[in-house]
């Protein structure tokens, strides 16, 4: 008796303590998701240290990351096409400096670097020079700086091109990522929610209950199996199928992770919308039954619409489950960070390219935070689902 | 008159337990028949009987004869289950309206039947609300969500419901035992008057509602039927001592 009064109060504290700490530590990882994430935002797109150069009677002043890798792709040869005059680039690098100096003009200890890219610069009027910033900043006579547009969030969004580590200048556009990650997911939940309705109601309804004992913890089983086993069922067993199937080149596509995703959301989807199943009355069932209505009638006229939201809460929370998978979809679909115009072609999720980018982005550099920015709107997805999901159960109560 | 409905020897066993024990009894045409007994003597069990109800119970055992119309009911082809429910109503204990409109509680019988005639449905959902006396307090609202109305309103829907597939044998089982007096009222004119048209089986455990409602009573105890009879009958002058003490009020 003494003993619980001292306990007691104890135990209440640390669970009180338990309770904050977590929660405390949920809100630091948010912070500090959205701190990386938001800092990335008016970066430059150039490397830190480095700037670019035009001559000085060039009339452009200003290039954006879009246009400065077409010019060094030489997809854009002409200044005349982005409001300059009518006059071929010409490409200027270090490596360009190296075949036109020779080792003592540039000097032992390239001490001669800014006079050599000065009179190369001044020789060529049509020319685009990338060059590391002491070598050049307040050293050139005959050269300008160029200015580039920041980095925006307008960009970031509606860019459709996804080159991170491209230079001069890194493209960050996420429109081919969310467009993967989005299709994807939304073919992963068209194959799995009918699949999954169907095994739901006929564990509900129609299974007799020892059918159901050995069914249910498989299902429940399937949910806990760790997604990279997923991912290597995939890659052995989907990814072959759908090369043979559609006669393609490669077999990792957006198709090929749909089909992995939707069998990873199945158990989720099965479990959720049968336990909404359950809670139809048995009273709605009879007064159905009794009024002649057949076992498919009562299921589809009742039973299904009782539990519509249950079934909308399933539905939503497998489709978070395909949006946030990494693993099996890094595994299967491809990877390649291009525009997505059919299923049939490989594409990359935002998941996946956190996860296979991470590593080698230098740390705390633009890249680096590209990918915080992108955890960012794979967060606030999610959290959008998990507050749709709340809104739906909430209208059930 | 003739019997609408005959048990012979019926047995039913919900797994290992004897829930009814050799039930023989006959239940006249176009009156109204109310089963009585202490809870849990299986009047229910009875009463689901007669539109194989307890068929959805798993383990269920059931031995003898129910014949409905001369024919046994638990002898018919499983495809003509649902033909036999739309012969037999029910209406339950709680409330059990869907969640539709008020309008399509009535229809829901009609469509799964395949009836789609919109006119039909309608002058039928019309006529059996006025029988079930309700048409006046929900003329203006069929479109509202039937869980709007109250209680009593509610198990009314649920006979007028009961009724718009036109069968011809209606089972009540305690349909009032969830409503106030006002709401039990209206019920039992009803049942009063639905009695020309229907044979009817009410199941209470309200010896007045009995009383004033049925014209047989049957009194069942510990899964026996221990007495059936005319009700006034069973009331003033039964003939076995246990139905004698239960009428008086000395258990149950
Ligand atoms: N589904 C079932 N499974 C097992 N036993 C049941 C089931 N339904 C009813 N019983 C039992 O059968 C007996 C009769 O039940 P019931 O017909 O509901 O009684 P009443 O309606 O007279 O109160 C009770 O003892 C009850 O416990
Ligand atoms: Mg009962």
């Amino acid at each position: 008796m003494r003993l619980r009064k001292i306990t007691e109060p104890v135990f209440e504290r640390l669970i009180k303590i338990c309770g904050y700490s977590s929660g405390f530590i949920v809100l630091l990882i948010v912070i500090f998701l959205f701190k990386e994430g938001i800092s990335f935002f008016n970066l430059s797109p150039v490397d830190e240290g480095s700037t670019l150069w035009v001559h000085n009677s060039n009339p452009v002043k200003e290039l954006d990351a879009a246009q400065i890798k077409d010019i060094f792709d030489q997809k854009i040869d002409n200044w005349k096409a982005i409001g300059g005059n009518d006059q071929p680039i010409e490409l200027f690098t270090l490596d360009e400096l190296g075949e036109a100096f020779t080792a003592e003009q540039l000097g032992p200890k390239f001490e001669y670097l800014p006079k050599c890219i000065d009179s190369y610069m001044d020789s060529l009027p049509g020319a685009i020079g990338f060059f590391p910033e002491k070598q050049t900043v307040g050293l050139l006579k005959s050269a300008k700086e160029v200015e580039v547009d920041k980095v925006s969030f307008s960009t970031f969004i509606s860019d459709t091109e996804w080159f991170p580590t491209s230079r001069p200048a890194a493209r960050m556009g996420i429109m081919p990522l969310l467009l993967g990650t989005l299709l994807v997911s939304f073919f992963a939940i068209l194959f799995a929610l009918p699949l999954g309705l169907a095994a739901s109601i006929y564990l509900a309804e129609i299974a007799d209950d020892r059918v159901r004992k050995i069914l249910k913890p498989i299902i429940e089983l399937l949910a806990g199996i760790p997604s990279v086993v997923y991912g290597f069922f995939g890659l052995v067993v989907i990814v072959p199928f759908v090369q043979n199937t559609f006669n393609l080149p490669v077999g990792e596509t957006a198709l090929a992770g749909s089909i992995v995703l939707a069998i990873m959301a199945l158990p989720t989807i099965i479990t959720v919308s049968e336990d909404a199943l359950r809670t139809t009355p048995r009273a709605m069932k009879e007064a159905s039954l009794a009024l002649g209505a057949s076992q498919w009638q009562t299921i589809r006229k009742v039973i299904v619409p009782y539990a519509a939201s249950g079934i909308t809460a399933a539905a939503i929370l497998g489709i978070g489950r395909a949006i946030g998978e990494t693993m099996a979809a890094l595994m299967v679909t491809g990877n390649s960070a291009i525009m997505p115009h059919s299923l049939l072609q490989p594409v990359r999720t935002i998941p996946a390219t956190i996860a296979a980018e991470l590593g080698e982005a230098p740390f705390g550099g633009l890249h680096f935070k590209a990918l915080f920015a992108l955890g960012c709107i794979l967060f606030i997805i999610t959290l959008i689902i998990n507050l749709l999901v709340e809104r739906v159960s909430a209208k059930r109560r | 008159m003739s019997n609408k409905i005959e048990t012979i020897d019926v047995n039913l066993h919900y797994g290992d337990f004897h829930a009814l024990k050799d039930i023989s009894l006959g239940i006249p045409e176009n009156s109204v028949t109310a089963l009585i007994g202490p809870s849990g003597c299986g009047k229910s069990t009875y009463l689901r009987l007669f539109n194989r109800m307890n068929d959805l119970i798993p383990e269920t055992r059931i031995t003898g004869k129910v014949l409905l119309d001369g024919e046994n009911i638990y002898k018919i082809k499983a495809t003509k289950i649902d033909a036999l429910r739309r012969n037999v109503g029910m209406v339950f204990q709680k409330p059990n309206p869907f969640p539709k409109s008020i309008f399509e509680n009535v229809a829901y019988g009609l469509r799964v039947n395949g009836i789609t005639d919109k006119s039909f449905i309608e002058g039928q959902v019309e006529k059996t609300l006025h029988q079930a006396a309700l048409w006046d307090e929900v003329k203006d609202k069929l479109k509202k969500s039937a869980f709007e109305l109250s209680g009593g309103q509610q198990q009314r829907l649920c006979i007028a419901r009961a009724l718009a597939i036109e069968p011809s044998i209606i089972l009540m089982d305690e349909p009032a035992s969830a409503l106030d007096p006002i709401s039990t009222g209206k019920i039992e004119d009803l049942i009063f008057e639905l009695k020309s048209e229907f044979t009817i089986v009410i199941v209470t455990h309200n010896m007045q509602q009995a009383g004033r409602v049925s014209d047989y009573t049957g009194f069942f105890y510990l899964g026996s039927l221990i007495e059936f009879g005319k009700t006034r009958k069973i009331f003033t002058n039964p003939s076995k001592q246990e139905t004698e003490n239960y009428i008086s009020g000395r258990f149950g």
